[in-house]
């Protein structure tokens, strides 16, 4: 017989939690923040090894998705060229809602050293960021720290209200 | 000495400002001076025009008419043993004569000896594919088109191939600003989405020296960050920034530095 450890003193007697539905509803998507796998230079090499077993992204419930269907927060992690700049709004438009997006590194937040005519001066001009990380490139423990807080900005949300749509313009 | 330049604002400036800067030349020996590269000289001399021929850091440079270029890459590829085109490309002399040089360094393995063929083709003209010779052709003469706007007759794919296609103008040229014409300034909002979202999302951020500690829009000092849209007076208090809510949440422990353990030892 399984040995069940009730307070009977607490929650009126039951096995229970009691929550709010924001709460439990930003709980969850907090938690399970999908993302995007989009590595576009060598802050994607940082972001892979934000993924794998060292640093280990599973822990905070984020899921490295190849789809933006499946995928809750992209993560730009490298150089935006102008030739790709209308596949990063297309993959964006595909992404459900609600969805984050993560710009990771110099070159994603504001093209960074590449100053030339072929590299977009930050991904800002294309898709709206969330949370800009900064650094060439950052490592993985910078990745892990945004993941934290855009989770907080997360929780911060009504969830019970549809999220904002968030348009560049 | 070195002659002094002052370095007050040089974040602002770019880095090369003389675009149109020559690099000066490494010495020049005649080509009778390595066995080798004598005959091969000789054989191409047997059939087609040769303008001027040296050797320079090991290889030799033979310029040659614009026509024979096919002509002259068969002879060296199938007789002279020179059977790989590393690379090919133009120089741009616009600003100098109004013309291009075209170049093509070729390799041969079992002779060990690097050979490059130019010649000098007008603003405007036209060059003869080598990608029957060469399949390495087919990608760089679509760079050369891309980068110079030169193209190559009878080329089986004349398109660009690093740009996109609606591209307009070539990058590599000189008179081609490093930052981009305005057409490259605007390319990504006018065809996402369109002219008029001009005013609204502003034009590039170009300046390199722009120092804004209280960014918050774009970037912000960990502990002095305040929400997009706050008015900033330079006064702001910091604050630390926690990666979680003070009562922490449901199912996720937060962590606790004096009850976690360091481990010191890295090959614990």
């Amino acid at each position: 017989m399984a040995q069940h450890k009730v307070n009977y003193t607490q929650d009126a007697g039951l096995p229970i939690a009691l929550t709010s539905v924001d709460k439990i509803v930003n709980w969850g998507r907090s938690n399970s923040l999908w993302a995007m796998t989009y590595g576009l230079a060598c802050c994607g090499i940082e972001m892979m090894a934000a993924g794998a077993s060292r640093y280990d992204f599973d822990r905070f419930g984020t899921i490295f998705r190849a789809s933006p269907r499946q995928s809750d927060v992209m993560i730009v992690a490298g150089t935006l060229t102008k030739k790709h700049s209308e596949f990063i709004k297309r993959l964006y438009d595909q992404m459900t809602e609600p969805r984050w997006v993560i710009s990771m590194g110099s070159c994603a937040n504001t093209g960074g050293m590449f100053n030339t005519y072929a590299t977009v001066q930050g991904v800002d001009r294309i898709i709206p960021v969330d949370l800009y990380l900064p650094g060439c490139a950052p490592r993985p423990e910078t990745l892990q720290y945004g993941v934290m807080l855009l989770q907080k900005k997360i929780r911060a949300n009504k969830a019970g209200n549809a999220q904002k749509a968030k348009r560049l313009m | 000495m070195r002659a002094y330049k002052p370095k007050d604002n040089v974040q602002a400036k770019a880095y090369y400002t003389d675009r149109f800067y020559v690099a000066p030349q490494v010495p020049k020996s005649a080509v009778d001076t390595d066995a080798v590269f004598a005959a091969d000289l000789e054989a191409i001399k047997a059939k087609f025009e040769v303008k001027d021929a040296y050797i320079q850091v090991e290889q030799m440079v033979v310029y040659i008419n614009a026509h024979d270029i096919y002509g002259v890459l068969e002879l060296m590829r199938d007789e002279l043993a020179y059977t790989q085109l590393s690379e090919m490309s133009a120089i741009d002399w616009l600003a100098k004569d109004n013309t291009f040089e075209i170049f093509y360094q070729m390799l041969s393995m079992t002779k060990r000896k690097r050979i490059r063929v130019k010649y000098f083709i007008e603003n405007g003209q036209a060059v003869d594919s080598v990608e029957k010779l060469f399949r390495s052709a087919d990608w760089a003469e679509r760079e050369m088109f891309d980068m110079f706007g030169i193209e190559a007759n009878n080329h089986p794919f004349m398109k660009r191939i690093l740009m996109p296609y609606d591209w307009q103008g070539h990058p590599l040229l000189k008179t081609y600003p490093l930052e981009g014409d305005e057409f490259a300034a605007w390319y990504e909002v006018d065809k996402i989405y369109g002219k008029e979202a001009r005013d609204i999302i502003g034009p590039e951020l170009r300046d390199t020296a722009r120092v804004d500690r209280y960014d918050s829009e774009r970037f912000s000092r960990l502990g002095f960050e305040v929400p997009k849209g706050t008015e900033i007076t330079g006064n702001e208090e910091p604050h630390v920034e926690s990666y979680q809510e003070e009562g922490g949440v449901f199912m996720v422990t937060k962590l606790d530095k004096e009850s976690s353990k360091v481990i010191d030892d890295p090959q614990r």
